[in-house]
């Protein structure tokens, strides 16, 4: 927010001297208003460099009332979290599941996450709902690629958190082969569990965007940036 | 249109113009890319929103005219029949389960009815009911999914919502009688695990009592937008002996107007006790295949009501104690309870050798489970015929010649599940 203070009385008077004032000028007449507010009186004009005091008084005060100051990185991070767009992707029980958390007794449109993308070009949040086979991990690792930073996954369901009750040679844990940021236990996970997760996430990437998951799977060096950004 | 004499002075200028030149310039370039065509082979999925689950399809395209398609199937390969041989026959129940994953109950009766004629058990009667009443719940909770995804898929949102809204109800009373909203495990060996509790059948009936005004409502929204029928309406229609040729069952095969209903040509567990009717179509076509499963969920609700009437009492479990646990009170007294509690958990029932096949009219038509047994506590063999691999046969043969749109439309109208056909 932009504030621009000028000095009553005319431009270019550098001297600091009572200069005439016109008592028509708006704020003077609200100086007098707010005076006559206050129960005081008014003895003719209100002195510009009195005037000067109380503005700087009000001024301090809206600012602390009205402006919040952050860093860019938060107020980033409190965007992000709060509109995620998921690709749309189902594997299996529990895309039925993703798919009854838009519909309208969860509600994620709430949250603003309702925007499903069928292009992994435009998501930021992939949800694995449903296992994973060995035949699939590959395209689920290439449509996690494809998605531009930043981005997030959450493991849906217990099958490709941990291969759930099949547990045999055909499935394959998503932490395998990708980052996961969150994990939704369940087979299927109720939708409100799915919430919990997603929320979860928002809370995660409100607080600290990068969760050092590259750290944890030795990436640190691939990020994608902006050419001189 | 030239025929008309012009109305005013535009309508005279606008005729005015010859577009003759022009218009013979077009077709000659479109005749030389007539015979210079190429066919554009196109790759769809495993990841796209239309597909309904990973499936892959490889389709050939000439212009915009479907040459050829072919299915690649696999992603979703969990090995359920190999590791159904490695459990109990009772611990078979929560994986089996999870094949397609839409119609749990069905799959599940499917594989218990296997067993029991098997190991000749005799499930009590309220049992059956209760089986009943959770299958035609999830044939109408199934039917409700497809109709949303597809309506999604013809570009009708709305749909979407209103079906997930009734599916909820569905999903509430699954809740509240077996615990769970998906993949419930209620059935078991010789009846069903457990009582539905006080209060169930009320709600039940009034959710018997809304579901017929709710579809009414969804055939109002559907049966007279121009933009359904049209892409329904004579698209992709395959007659009933080339389907039947395929194998092709349930709902498509109806819509073609061949009656076959597994719950009407070979009743199984207590359909003969039920009046309702088996809803046909004419030419088979799309909209066929739409109207039937849209009747197919009033004759549910119809058998629902019926079975709820004539609800017996009694047990819900067989008394046998070598094939289903003893009453938990009846551990603390009884030393032969104890023995039979054990045996079973540990071990698991023992079942007869031999073969059988349990075939039952699943939301897609007919679900069969084989079962070998070698006399052991572990089925030697499971096998799962599932109408949504067999149905996929068919639908090369549907698309073909059709417009890619209408593809997506009759691939919606399949209704193929992924979990079922992968397994």
């Amino acid at each position: 927010m932009e504030v621009k203070r000028e000095r009553l009385g005319g431009a270019g008077d550098g001297d600091g001297s009572a200069a005439p004032v016109d008592p028509r000028t708006l704020r003077v007449r609200d100086a007098n208003a707010r005076q006559l507010l206050r129960g005081g009186e008014i003895e003719g004009l209100t002195p510009a460099i009195e005037l000067e005091r109380n503005d700087d008084f009000d001024l301090e005060r809206h600012v602390q009332e009205r402006v919040l100051t952050t860093t860019l990185d938060k107020a980033v991070a409190w965007a992000r979290s709060n509109s995620f767009f998921p690709a749309t992707f189902g594997l299996a029980c529990c895309a039925i599941e993703m798919m009854s958390i838009v519909a309208a007794r969860v509600d994620v449109a709430r949250f603003g996450f309702e925007a499903f993308r069928a292009s992994p070009r435009q998501a930021d949040l992939l949800i694995l709902s449903g296992r994973v086979s060995i035949k699939m991990a590959p395209i689920v690792r290439r449509i996690y690629d494809q998605m531009l930073e930043p981005k997030w996954a959450i493991s849906m369901g217990a099958c490709c958190s941990s291969m759930g009750v099949f547990n045999n040679y055909a499935l394959v844990p998503a932490d395998k082969f990708m980052p996961i940021d969150v994990h939704v236990p369940g087979c299927p996970p109720r939708p409100e569990a799915l919430m919990h997760g997603v929320l979860k996430l928002r809370k995660m990437v409100q607080d600290d965007p990068d969760m050092g998951w590259r750290e944890r799977y030795d990436a640190v060096g691939t990020e994608e940036t902006l050419r001189g950004a | 249109m030239s025929a008309s004499p012009p109305t005013s002075e535009y309508r005279r200028r606008e005729q005015s113009i010859t577009l003759s030149p022009l218009g013979e310039q077009l077709e000659q370039s479109h005749d030389e890319q007539q015979t210079s065509q190429e066919l554009l082979t196109l790759n769809f999925g495993p990841h796209h929103p239309a597909t309904h689950g990973v499936l892959r399809l490889l389709v050939t395209l000439r212009g915009e005219i479907v040459h050829d398609i072919k299915p690649i199937v696999g992603y979703v390969h969990t090995g359920i029949e190999k590791t159904a041989e490695d459990k109990s026959y009772w611990k078979v129940i929560p994986v089996i389960e999870r094949m397609d994953y839409l119609a749990y109950h069905f799959n599940s009766l499917a594989y218990i009815g296997a067993v029991e004629t098997l190991a000749e058990v005799v499930v009590p009667t309220r049992a059956e009911y209760l089986r009943v009443i959770h299958m035609e719940l999830n044939r109408i909770m199934s039917h409700l999914v497809w109709l949303g995804t597809s309506a999604l898929d013809l570009g009708a949102i709305s749909m979407f919502w209103y079906c997930f809204r009734e599916r909820e109800q569905i999903n509430d009373l699954f809740e509240m009688s077996t615990g769970q909203r998906m993949h419930t495990r209620y059935f078991q060996i010789g009846g069903v695990a457990e009582d539905v509790p006080v209060g169930w059948t009320e709600k039940l009936r009034g959710f018997v009592k809304r579901m017929p005004s709710s579809l009414d409502q969804y055939g109002d929204l559907l049966n007279s937008n121009e933009i359904v029928l049209q892409r329904l309406r004579g698209t992709c229609a395959l007659d009933a002996e080339t389907l039947l040729s395929l194998g092709v069952t349930g709902p498509l095969l109806r819509a073609a107007g061949n009656p076959w209903d597994l719950r009407k040509a070979a009743p199984y567990s207590c359909y003969g006790d039920f009046d309702f009717k088996i809803p046909v179509g004419t030419v088979g076509d799309n909209y066929d295949r739409f109207a039937v499963r849209m009747a197919e969920m009033y004759e549910s609700v119809k058998i629902i009501d019926q079975a709820l009437e004539g609800l017996p009492e009694g047990p819900y479990i067989t008394t046998d104690r070598k094939v289903a646990l003893p009453p938990r009170h009846e551990l603390a007294t009884s030393m032969e309870a104890l023995i039979h509690h054990f045996k079973l958990v540990t071990e698991g029932l023992r079942v007869p050798p031999g073969e059988a096949y349990y075939p039952i009219e699943g939301p897609r038509g007919e679900l069969g489970c084989f079962v070998r047994s070698d006399g052991s506590s572990k089925p030697a063999r499971v096998h799962m015929r599932d109408p949504s691999f067999v149905n996929l046969q068919a639908f090369s043969r549907m698309a073909e010649g059709s417009y890619i749109a209408d593809m997506i439309a009759t691939l919606a109208m399949l209704d193929p599940i992924l979990g079922g056909i992968d397994r």
